[in-house]
């Protein structure tokens, strides 16, 4: 792959200074187009074969019975009807995951916004503490600390005990209906680091030339903030709320392990995933699945789309300036 | 407020913060030395001794697999991942970014809906396609997806960071006669080096961390990574297997930790400046 490939060959015969120009132009042309194209082949394969495809097919199978042995059965919008008017398991699952994103998201990004505030000026030290704190986001996510959030905030758990030292008697929060979800709250908001990572890349992107301009302008830190950091930032913001928010929505190996797999106790840890993944995979209904994880789908579309709309009135690209 | 307090709430306030997040972490550490008798029933951290045979325990892996035999499938893994997905995405981010063609707002609109694309919409008929061509039990199901720009996240985030680039540079770069290819290869990716150095890290850490994709792809214990067999390890044992299992445990986070002080430093380069000066 090399842009040579892409030229007209040179030839030798033609009348210098006229046809060169015009076949230059017709080069320069084609260089333009396929490129692109070259550039895009890997991700166009992968989208047809592995994401265009699959989607046709689950979407096709979230209207049949299928246990993946026996060849799919057509059974029209039974599936969606039973999700919507006949079970509430679905309905409950629909809640926690909502409660579980409307709290977790928000706190997770305020707190990594202010760490990445607090680190940009910290001067000495800061590499340090940017490292501890991002140390969190590395292993959050694994089997591992599942288990170790799961240790502590059970009955007996260091942090049930540190906190019934102080006069706050919770009992075990694995074991309650009411609290269970905040373990998985509290882990999600624990692994601020990453999007504190991107926000202080972005913070860190900023010219200095352009604090400087506003503080020859006579700008306080604040309206500093307000007029350079924000703007400058909101991609940034704008990129972490989307991702964290979808990924929010998809959370399964910390509720899993957490609730033993159930996501127990009495449903109250049963998000959305691990009941799809409850409903396929143990009960071996693929067709029931296959409905759930399509309504995820155009759930978490119609949100990104709520997001990407606004995004226009609040976000602000440096190259498209004057535009 | 004067200069001194002002310079010392900020270092008070990290110094809270580390302490409170790496509690959990402490605990683990503590808690994979302590002898058996000791993990419920004492609050204390340290361990009344250090009960290294967790350690010799834990190394000597699941269903007669050793642990380094399964690091060492896990780095396969996701050394793979990390190159499929900084070649593909990235290329396809320069596309998204800096060239036109036609359909290229479809094209866009469709990989930022891939982003928010549950997997569990496109599992099964994935696992169907490589049932069929015989990739069960094999890796390739966990590293061939990268190579063909899969996760969106990254093709959006270098997109994200190649947008905010100032474009002077790559202007000057085809004014002097280089081609596209030129271009991305010599200037634009250099610049995007932050976000490339993103993208490997938080691939190789997925990868690592990932539970589910590989429960449903690999079978074979001598195939298994890290993850895996920290999870049959914790299913044979009961609670009082708690030293060897967080011992375990250590063991499987410690490379992701070395990984990340090797290339921390690269993470947060701010280049958009840097690049126009130089």
């Amino acid at each position: 792959m090399s842009t040579v490939s892409t030229r007209a060959p040179a030839r030798a015969d033609g009348p210098a200074g006229t046809r060169p120009p015009a076949r230059r132009r017709r080069a320069r042309r084609r260089e333009q187009r396929w490129p692109a194209y070259v550039f895009l082949t890997p991700w166009m394969l992968g989208a047809a074969v592995l994401t265009l495809v699959p989607m046709a097919v689950s979407l096709y199978l979230s209207f049949t019975d299928y246990n993946l042995f026996d060849p799919p059965r057509w059974v029209g919008l039974r599936n969606y009807q039973e999700m919507l008017t006949e079970d509430p398991r679905f309905w409950r699952s629909v809640g926690t995951t909502l409660l579980y994103v409307v709290i977790a998201v928000p706190l997770k990004l305020l707190l990594a916004l202010g760490a990445a505030m607090l680190l940009k000026n910290l001067g000495r030290g800061r590499a340090f503490y940017r490292s501890a704190f991002y140390a969190p986001s590395l292993l959050g996510a694994s089997m591992t600390i599942a288990l170790v959030w799961r240790a502590l905030f059970n009955d007996g758990g260091s942090v049930v005990d540190i906190l019934g030292s102080v006069g706050i008697d919770t009992g075990g929060w694995v074991g309650s209906p009411d609290l269970a979800v905040y373990v998985i709250v509290l882990l999600t908001v624990w692994q601020f680091g990453a999007p504190m990572v991107i926000f202080l890349a972005g913070l860190q992107q900023i010219s200095p030339e352009l604090y400087e301009a506003a503080a020859l302008d006579g700008a306080g830190r604040w309206r500093q903030f307000v007029s350079v950091t924000v703007p400058m930032l909101s991609p940034v913001v704008f990129f972490n709320l989307v991702l964290e928010m979808i990924q929010s929505f998809q959370v399964f190996t910390p509720a899993f392990a957490v609730s033993g797999g159930e996501g127990g106790p009495a449903d109250s840890t049963l998000f959305y995933t691990l009941y799809l993944y409850e409903r396929g995979f143990t009960a071996s209904h693929m067709g029931y699945a296959a409905a759930m994880a399509w309504l995820l789908l155009v759930v978490i579309g119609i949100i990104t789309l709520i997001l990407f709309r606004t995004s226009r009135s609040w976000v602000f690209y440096a190259d498209e300036e004057g535009r | 407020m004067n200069l001194t307090t002002r310079r010392w709430i900020p270092h008070t306030i990290a110094v809270v913060g580390l302490l409170v997040l790496l509690y959990p972490l402490a605990w683990l550490l503590a808690t994979s030395l302590k002898p058996a008798d000791e993990v419920v029933t004492s609050l204390d951290l340290w361990p009344s001794h250090l009960e290294w045979s967790n350690y010799t325990t834990a190394l000597d892996g699941v269903s007669g697999v050793p642990v380094t035999r399964l690091l060492w499938n896990t780095v396969l893994i996701a050394g793979g991942a990390v190159v499929g997905n900084v070649v593909s995405c990235s290329l396809a981010a320069y596309a998204f970014a800096r060239l036109r063609f036609r359909m290229s707002k479809v094209m866009f609109a469709f990989m930022v809906a891939t982003l928010m694309l549950p997997h569990h919409v496109v599992l099964i008929p994935q696992y169907i396609i490589f049932n069929q061509l015989g990739m069960v039990d094999t890796y390739w199901p966990l590293i061939l997806p990268k190579f063909l720009a899969t996760e969106a996240f990254f093709v959006f985030l270098i997109v994200q960071f190649m947008r905010g680039l100032p474009r002077e540079l790559e202007e000057s770069a085809r004014i002097d006669g280089c081609g596209a290819f030129r271009t991305y290869w010599s200037v634009t990716l250099p610049l995007s080096r932050p976000a490339l150095i993103t993208t490997a890290i938080f691939t190789f850490i997925w990868t690592w961390n990932d539970f589910f994709t590989q429960m449903i792809y690999l079978f074979a214990p001598e195939k298994f990574t890290i993850t895996l067999a920290l999870r049959s390890f914790v299913d044979q044992s009961s609670t009082s297997a708690y030293g060897p299992m967080f011992a375990m445990s250590v063991i499987s986070v410690l490379p992701i930790v070395l990984f990340f002080f090797v290339f921390q430093r690269y993470l947060v380069q701010g280049m958009a400046t840097s690049g126009l000066k130089g």
